[in-house]
């Protein structure tokens, strides 16, 4: 999932200037998710835009085009009056928004990472959508997004007492994680193979995958 | 042993007992206090090391500072390279660079997360990690070709080292760690610094190192630099005895008479960690590091090799 956080409403409010007929666009997937762009937060936003919000919809997946044309579609006359879209959404979702529109696009969340959810509220970052995974040669964990210096060959010198130097000694350090967790699946002799450079011309430009 | 281009790779290679030095660049365009030290060190050591951006603070060049020390001193150095500030083509650059200068050595060191330095908002590179980066070097060195196989004009001169940290807990991941670094072709080993001659004698234990290893020591030059480190490095344990020694040594007194038995109480302390560490395990030699402290380097190798030659 796309994990994403609100930004603060005052600059929120900043962003969107003297700007007077704001139409909010929310997330009905991610973000709702989240509690960052639900029914409930468009509410919030549109009460505190008061007058200013002339319209409002919770867009299942704002990120896909065909679904965005087709939730925004009951909407089109207001938003085509609009003179800025609140998008409540990820960066993806604000784009797809942005693109379509042709309005300007105000993002009122920070998109963050792709994350595994624990409980609402706990989100944690487990993949640099990388396009190279490598979790089988390291037992199910990924080093590129959660070792602070996505090292291949872990773990560094900063290690001490199983944890990892950046943010001071407060987190697990993955390398010491996969290390057990190979041990656990008698899999020792993967941790000791050494991974070779990776090709970073796949992350050199924006990706696009047409498969058809 | 491959052939050794360095002198400091020739002493290891003759299974000669070893010192080796620190110096460290600030962040400053004045070269005099880099010389300084090295010219303390000259004497006493092999080589010096120099330090590369250390805890993630910009500072002046390892690059230029090893350049600028071997010509001004004749001093051999060991440049250290992180792999934190450059990707592949900096790095590739500056092992030309040092090659064609006549540096000769080489450490390569992942570097401190660019959080915890003095510009926090840097983008760490980690390109290479330092695995990667010895198989780099073997590849420019071995087949004159750089990483993506391009072919090299000119024979590159260089040794690799590789850091390992005795202290490391779990040990059994950093032995893994480091043998995949020898496995890559790294040819001598550094360690972290150690306080306590059992974590050295461990970490060479569970190793079984087949290239030299240099143990990393640290004399503190007062009660507070001890105190320092063990407050706020973690994973690096001093025994008390040491510190005590050092606070002892600082009662009331003359600073010079204080200074005088904060050197006793390291050249005892360091003498005897020295002496157990050749009595009883293969450690190639010590990397003494010192931060501001070089006067206290020629006290205890000299006095180390002095015994072995018969003259203590």
């Amino acid at each position: 999932m796309i994990i994403t956080k609100s930004k603060p409403k005052e600059l929120v409010l900043r962003s969107l200037g003297g700007r007077k007929r704001v139409f909010i666009v929310g997330c009905g997937t991610c973000a709702t998710l989240c509690q960052t762009g639900g029914e409930e937060q468009v509410e919030e936003m549109a009460s505190i835009l008061r007058e200013r919000s002339v319209g409002k919809v919770v867009v299942e997946t704002p990120c896909d085009i065909r679904v965005l044309k087709r939730d925004l579609s009951p909407h089109l006359g207001i938003v085509e009056d609009a003179d800025a879209i609140l998008a409540l959404c990820c960066g993806a979702g604000a784009q797809a928004i942005s693109e379509f529109t042709g309005k300007m696009v105000v993002p009122g969340l920070d998109t963050l990472f792709v994350g595994e959810t624990e409980r609402i509220g706990r989100f944690y970052e487990r993949c640099r959508a990388c396009g190279d995974c490598i979790i089988d040669e390291t037992g199910g964990v990924c080093p590129i997004v959660r070792c602070a210096k996505g090292l291949l060959n872990g773990p560094c010198g900063g290690m001490a007492n199983g944890k990892c130097e950046a943010g001071g000694h407060t987190r697990d350090c993955v390398w010491v994680l996969i290390y057990r967790r190979l041990k656990e699946q008698g899999m020792l002799e993967r941790f000791k193979e050494i991974r070779t450079v990776r090709d970073r011309s796949k992350r050199a430009e924006s990706q696009e995958l047409k498969t058809r | 042993m491959k052939k050794a281009y360095s002198g400091f790779m020739r002493a290891l290679s003759e299974g000669k007992f070893v010192f080796t030095g620190e110096v460290e660049p600030k962040k400053t365009t004045k070269l005099d206090g880099i010389i300084r030290a090295a010219s303390v060190l000259k004497s006493h050591v092999v080589a010096c090391n120099v330090t590369d951006n250390p805890r993630a603070r910009a500072y002046l060049s390892s690059l230029v500072a090893s350049y600028v020390i071997q010509r001004e001193t004749g001093l051999e150095t060991i440049c250290h390279m992180t792999v934190r500030d450059r990707n592949r083509l900096a790095l590739t650059s500056d092992l030309l660079g040092a090659s064609a200068l006549g540096i000769r050595n080489v450490l390569v060191i992942s570097g401190d997360h660019t959080m915890g330095g003095d510009n926090p908002g840097a983008m760490p590179v980690y390109d290479l990690d330092s695995t990667q980066f010895v198989q780099m070097v073997r590849g420019m060195v071995d087949n004159g070709i750089d990483l993506n196989g391009n072919p090299i004009d000119g024979e590159v001169r260089l040794h690799v080292g590789v850091v390992g940290n005795p202290n490391a807990d779990p040990l059994e991941v950093e032995v893994c760690k480091v043998e995949r670094k020898i496995k890559a072709g790294a040819e001598f080993i550094q360690t972290q610094i150690v306080f306590d001659v059992e974590k050295a004698k461990r970490f060479l234990k569970d190793l079984n190192p087949s290239i030299p290893v240099l143990i990393g020591i640290f004399p503190c030059k007062s009660y507070r630099v001890a105190e320092f480190i063990v407050n706020k490095i973690p994973g690096i344990s001093v025994p008390k005895e040491y510190i005590d020694g050092l606070k002892s040594a600082e009662s009331p007194g003359s600073p010079s008479e204080s200074k005088n038995k904060i050197d006793a109480v390291n050249m005892d302390y360091f003498s005897n960690f020295i002496k157990e560490l050749k009595k009883t395990t293969k450690a190639a030699g010590i990397h003494i590091m010192t931060m501001g402290y070089e006067s206290i380097v020629g006290k205890i190798a000299d006095g180390v090799l002095d015994e072995a030659r018969g003259l203590n």
